[in-house]
């Protein structure tokens, strides 16, 4: 391979333009800025490669260049904001697909057409490479599955499962080891790929679709490790860079997310959480207090402070456009309203910002958990529009609940509650929440964005 | 020599050096690629911690594009002169990574201008529609 000072520091270039398009990100004002850097990073990272003299034919780059040039176009313009955990779970799927890719031909290459042993080092590298790549591809190919409704969202669990999956898990990895001091095993190495292929699928299938945000990080942070080894083994450092800079921030978003939820990651992955647990959460008493519309109106009308508080239900029903009528209109009226997003509301970090976002809610409106819990007592009326767990008082006062020790937005301490829902069950995780029981909270039963702009009427009519 | 000159051209003495070594899949080559590794991971922490969780979507899905840098190692696959086999999965992960780059930093690029401090910002109205 000769060294080519041109293709090196046009690397270069693209691991700074990179680092700086992330530190962008630190504020939504710099942000755009910060993103048009890195993806001009990118172009020059894919100009540069052209030039690299190992490449005798241009036919198939330019064929894969433009098709996935064109899906990937075709994909970001029609997507929903509602479907961006589906979206970000499949691209997820693509990248971690392309490593792995790039391991296997890698490998298949020394071992067919150069016939020549792979050194212990690089096999170390492809074989991260592979193993992370691969469990990626299938684990998120099922989380998409999960959050697209295409299988039901609840753990699937069965007997001796983790046992399973651990010694799955140990027999890949003994296979990895065997193969670093024998790489010429190609059998095994292909044992070793499917293993991994299937431990993704066995990994994902226990996990509730209210546990999704940490999934989706940590499939963030694999595909990120993926291509990361992808340039150990090829010997580049703008993929070890950029690689490790995705692997770290799906690191850190699933630390947080973890955190959002007072649990631990193992607890998260082996836990299977969401299954129809026994129930401890104390027998609540009690009836459900059903409100009409046209009284919730009367109520936000005359408030001086009131709090949305937003969870997945908001965008399964498409409701986040709903949402800001109403705000608005209770502006005009000179309502002060604010929006409280729980850090694993939604499906994926930051899901239900991204939402409000796009239905022009500014951002100084949107206020963070530590932010509005002190408000919440100064606060005349929150209305919580399909979010259950991050509201549940049970998760502060009641020890032996499953969800304890989760930070809730403590909406019970306002002066009123409304809690917008389709129905009387449970929420996803199948815990009962006290906060629908309590005295000064009203049930709005129905789809949210009808009940929203039902509301809206209302209030610009009284 | 200036000294800017005399540090670029240490630099290049030193990839060079890392060239060289790649020849020979070795400890040597490990090295830097480790050093590599350690402090692209110390600046990932340091930088993204300061992500707030208003943009945690669009880092998930800019980080994403950023890694689809893999494309890089796929185009090789797919243009060198390698076995059929090799070059149709190239060709396969060329496709996908460059699905994950293009849409990745354009998806990333819409979320981000829907993102406004105040009502009546500059604000893109075409935004305002889709999805209502």
């Amino acid at each position: 391979m000769k060294f080519n000072y041109f293709i090196e520091l046009a690397y270069l270039l693209a691991s700074i333009l990179f680092i700086f398009g992330l530190k962008g990100l630190s504020n939504p004002k710099t942000a755009r800025n910060g993103m048009n850097m890195a993806a001009a990073g990118m172009l020059v990272a894919v100009v540069g490669t052209l030039f690299n003299a190992e490449i005798v034919s241009y036919e198939l780059i330019i064929i894969g260049l433009i098709v996935g040039s064109l899906i990937g176009a075709a994909m970001s313009i029609w997507m929903p904001m509602t479907a961006m955990p589906q979206r970000t779970a499949l691209s997820h799927a693509f990248g971690a697909l392309a490593a792995s890719l790039v391991g296997i031909s890698e490998y298949y290459r020394y071992a067919v057409d150069l016939q020549e042993p792979i050194s212990s080092f690089k096999m170390t590298a492809l074989g991260f490479e592979v193993l992370f790549g691969s469990l990626t591809v299938t684990g998120s190919l099922l989380a998409f599955a999960k959050l697209q409704e295409m299988m039901r969202g609840t753990p699937i669990t069965y007997k001796g499962q983790n046992v399973l999956n651990v010694s799955l898990f140990i027999l890949a990895a003994v296979i990895f080891i065997y193969l670093i001091f024998d790489p010429t095993q190609s059998t095994l190495f292909y044992v070793m790929v499917g293993l991994s292929f299937l431990f993704g699928i066995l990994l994902v299938l226990p996990i509730g679709a209210a546990d999704m945000p940490v999934v989706m990080a940590l499939m963030n942070s694999y595909a990120g490790l993926a291509s990361a080894a992808t340039g150990f083994a090829i010997g580049n450092n703008v993929l070890i860079i950029a690689g490790t800079l995705d692997g770290f921030s799906g690191f850190i978003l699933s630390i947080l997310m973890c955190k959002a939820m007072n649990r631990s990651i193992t607890n998260v992955l082996f836990g299977a959480f969401g299954s129809p647990v026994e129930d401890t959460s104390t027998a609540v008493q009690g009836v459900m207090r059903e409100v009409s519309a046209e009284d919730v109106a009367m109520q936000l009308a005359y408030a001086r402070q009131v709090v949305f508080v937003p969870g997945y239900g908001m965008a399964t029903a498409q409701a986040q456009h709903a949402v800001r009528e109403l705000g608005e209109s209770l502006e005009h009226r000179g309502v002060i309203v604010k929006y409280a997003i729980h850090p694993v509301a939604g499906r994926m970090p930051g899901h239900m910002n991204v939402l409000l976002a796009e239905a022009n809610v500014p951002y100084s409106a949107l206020y963070e958990l530590e932010q509005i819990n002190p408000e919440m007592g100064a606060t005349d009326v929150c209305v919580v529009i399909g979010a259950n767990d991050v509201v549940n008082p049970d998760a502060r006062d009641n020890p032996t609940s499953p969800i304890a020790g989760m930070p809730i937005i403590e909406v019970d301490k306002s002066h009123s509650v409304i809690v917008l829902k389709r129905g009387k069950g449970k929420g996803f995780s199948g815990i009962e929440n006290p906060l629908f029981f309590k005295q000064n909270t009203g049930m709005l039963y129905g789809d949210a964005k009808a009940s929203l702009t039902k509301l809206s009427q209302a209030v610009l009519q009284s | 020599m200036s000294v800017a000159a005399f540090i670029s051209s240490l630099f290049l003495f030193v990839l060079s050096e890392t060239g060289e070594a790649a020849k020979s899949a070795s400890f040597e080559t490990l090295m830097p690629s480790l050093y590599v590794f350690a402090l692209a991971a110390f600046l990932g922490y340091q930088v993204i911690s300061r992500v707030p969780p208003l943009l945690h979507t669009p880092l998930m899905s800019a980080t994403n594009a950023i890694s689809a840098i893999s494309v890089v190692g796929a185009i090789v696959t797919a243009g060198a002169h390698y076995n059929m086999v090799a070059k149709v999965l190239g060709l396969t992960a060329v496709i996908s990574a460059s699905i994950n780059v293009v849409g990745g930093f354009m998806i990333t690029d819409r979320m981000l201008k829907m993102f406004r401090e105040k009502i009546g910002g500059e604000e893109p109205k075409k935004e305002l529609k889709k999805g209502a």
